[in-house]
């Protein structure tokens, strides 16, 4: 009976479930790259020094382009900065604020307590440098695609030739991870796009590697506390059912005595 | 137990002028329920739970969420960032919402085979009806909050249905939106609505309590109790296995909302609401995908809105349609397989529900929308009259096949073999 009622809740859980991959499946005739994220499994956590470099790459690679935000440069906290370091990468932007007292607006460093500006300041004007293409804010770009990681090393990695054929518009480039292959985003990385400090590897493969080690983080910055959390939470409950359980049988005994 | 008979003085002082402590000790404590309830009676408190949950992290997170269709969106990443345990809050509710549907489908599975619905729960059946009418719309509505592109998508889409009703629908549409099309105005009135909607729930609940003690629950053999000797007080046999169920169900919530927080969600809505570019595929939340599959079965939009809600409303009058009086599917050799095989066309709705309705899936979608009716509304009828059910037992104390009948192969009905 017990058996009998866990495979149904199971076949009920698996059967609603399994319709979801299938709802967030993007373009049919794409076929991602896997990699191995630190931060995937019930015990995943981020690679400080990879996210590091990916922020580097984002800040000369992507952020010409595109915005991030959801981000303020007091969250660089969860990369491994320090509070010197992170005033000093705030301290390198400028940051319009304002209005003072004289009700003009006026240009300062950036602090802590900033969003990382975006490059154009609205979407009109982003569309107006990237020949009508708007270039999405990437704070959450890896909760906004299916398989996002996997897709976006995969996007990051896969601009090609066009097969024999297969004419692409001006302005337009070929990515064979993206839905229809035509891409308004010229291709970002080459390969030693970026010098890292730590002398870490730069090809096109790495980089790209960092950079969504980097993005997962901005999509979902509690990701390690949730996870951690989780399995301790996942202990209890899975002891407070034994101990419920053995507590049922207990109390349960003299009635199923009564009725063998 | 009568007032008088509680220790404590303050309580006798109390419950003398207010008999709140008789009430509960009549109805939570002493109230008689059949002793042979399996698993699956688990649900209606595993139910009332879920809805307990929802109401309290949703009242926390409306504390920090903006109605406003330029800082919806943003409010909810704020919570998800700055907010202290915001995630979690919000993962819970999120997925809260699913395995709430989870919970109450289970639940009408139950009283679909176990004939809970027939007399003299037919209103208590109804009332159920109500609640899940009442679930869909606040769950449709919460859904629109983060103002996501499935939000704004889904809501258009939804409110569009009106639309279909002859003469008035573009009015009421109109109306629902506030203006012209989905904006800031439909946004409002949705947070409004979905905050009081669960409460409203809480009324319908408390009314399905009161029905469901009028004659107590129902049971795996679906007879009534002939006495003392079938029943055991709800505490503490039932408190402490509806304790234990809780603890499994949260143990597979936590699973979910630790581990898959966004699995059964759709990464559309970590776009903000564009009015101007329509997603690939709009899909509603998973529970909606069996009436999601219905509404689009029928090639008219008027027809497929009616169909749509006919399949709720089939469950309102479902106690006159099977007019058979054995409740239990256990002694319903014929019904049995039917109700497998209905089963089995509400997973393949929702299935398709979720595919684009294009080739194969269409003639698919359609077999399966005529057979989820055929069943109300042909199959029980015949079957109540047409079927020779099995011998019943003469008691819940005395099954009629001896042995250890009562308990087990409750839920074993398709497979044979456990008993």
């Amino acid at each position: 009976m017990k058996k009998l009622f866990l495979t149904l809740a199971t076949a009920v859980l698996t059967a609603s479930f399994s319709n979801v991959p299938v709802l967030a499946a993007g373009g049919g005739d794409v076929v991602l790259r896997q990699a191995d994220w630190s931060f995937s499994g019930p015990f995943g956590t981020f690679d400080k020094a990879s996210m590091q470099r990916g922020f580097q790459a984002y800040t000369e690679v992507c952020a010409g382009c595109h915005s991030m935000n959801y981000i303020a440069f007091r969250n660089l906290a969860d990369l491994g900065y320090n509070e010197a370091e992170i005033k000093a990468i705030a301290a390198e932007y400028e940051v319009v604020d304002g209005p003072n007292d004289e009700g003009e607006m006026f240009t300062r460093n950036g602090i802590p307590a900033d969003r990382i500006p975006a490059p154009y300041p609205n979407e009109l004007a982003a569309r107006a440098a990237n020949n009508g293409a708007y270039p999405p804010d990437l704070s959450l770009i890896v909760k906004a695609r299916a398989n996002g990681a996997d897709y976006l090393y995969s996007l990051l990695t896969s601009y090609e030739d066009a097969p024999a054929g297969t004419a692409v518009p001006e302005g337009m480039y070929y990515n064979a991870a993206y839905s229809g292959h035509m891409i308004a985003m010229p291709q970002p990385l080459y390969g030693d796009d970026v010098e890292y400090a730590d002398g870490a590897d730069t090809s096109m493969d790495a980089v790209a590697k960092d950079l969504v080690n980097f993005m997962a983080w901005t999509a979902e910055p509690a990701l390690e506390e949730r996870k951690r959390t989780g399995v301790a939470v996942m202990i209890f409950l899975v002891l407070l059912s034994g101990l419920s359980f053995g507590a049922m049988r207990f109390i349960w005994a003299d009635v199923k005595k009564t009725r063998a | 137990m009568s007032a008088n008979q509680f220790q404590n003085p303050v309580v006798r002082w109390i419950d003398h002028r207010l008999p709140i402590f008789s009430f509960l000790n009549h109805e939570a404590t002493e109230y008689p329920t059949p002793k042979n309830l399996n698993y699956f009676w688990n649900f209606g408190s595993l139910a009332g739970i879920s809805l307990v949950i929802m109401i309290i992290t949703g009242i926390v997170l409306s504390m920090n969420y903006t109605a406003h269709v330029d800082y919806a969106f943003d409010s909810v990443e704020r919570i998800m960032r700055d907010v202290n345990h915001g995630w979690l809050l919000r993962y819970i509710h999120m997925n809260g919402a699913s395995f709430f549907f989870i919970v109450v489908f289970i639940h009408i599975f139950r009283g679909l085979y176990y004939g809970s619905y027939k007399a003299p729960r037919e209103l208590l059946w109804m009332l159920g009806v109500v609640i899940l009418l009442l679930m869909m719309a606040t769950a449709f509505m919460g859904y629109v909050l983060p103002w996501g592109q499935m939000s704004f998508w889904g809501a258009t889409v939804i409110t569009n249905l009106f639309s279909a009703i002859p003469f008035a629908g573009e009015g009421i549409v109109t109306w629902l939106w506030g203006g012209f099309s989905v904006d800031n105005p439909t946004l409002n009135r949705f947070f409004s609505l979905h905050y009081l909607l669960p409460f409203v729930i809480v009324g319908v609940v408390i009314l399905h309590l009161v029905a469901l003690h009028r004659f107590g629950s129902n049971n795996p053999l679906g007879i009534d109790t002939r006495g003392p000797q079938d029943t055991i007080p709800f505490h503490p046999y039932y408190t402490i296995k509806d304790f234990f169920g809780l603890s499994v169900f949260l143990t597979f919530f936590a699973a979910a909302v630790f581990f898959f927080p966004n699995f059964m969600g759709h990464p559309d809505n970590y776009i903000p609401a564009n009015a101007l570019q329509t997603p690939a595929h709009i899909v509603p939340e998973w529970y909606f995908l069996p009436f999601y599959a219905i509404l689009r079965a029928v090639p008219d939009k008027l027809g497929g809105v009616l169909a749509m809600f006919g399949a709720i409303a089939v469950l309102f009058i479902l106690p006159w349609l099977d007019r058979s009086p054995v409740r239990s599917g256990r002694f319903r050799p014929i019904f049995k397989i039917f109700f497998w095989v209905f089963f089995a066309d509400c997973l393949v709705l929702g299935y398709i529900g979720a595919m684009p309705a294009e080739g194969i899936y269409v003639v698919i979608g359609r077999v399966a929308t005529i057979w989820y009716f055929l069943h109300f509304l042909l199959i029980l009828p015949i079957l109540s009259v047409a079927e020779t059910p099995r011998p019943l037992p003469q008691s819940i104390s005395t099954p009629v096949f001896g042995g250890s009948g009562a308990m087990a192969g409750a839920a074993a009905a398709p497979k044979r073999k456990v008993e």
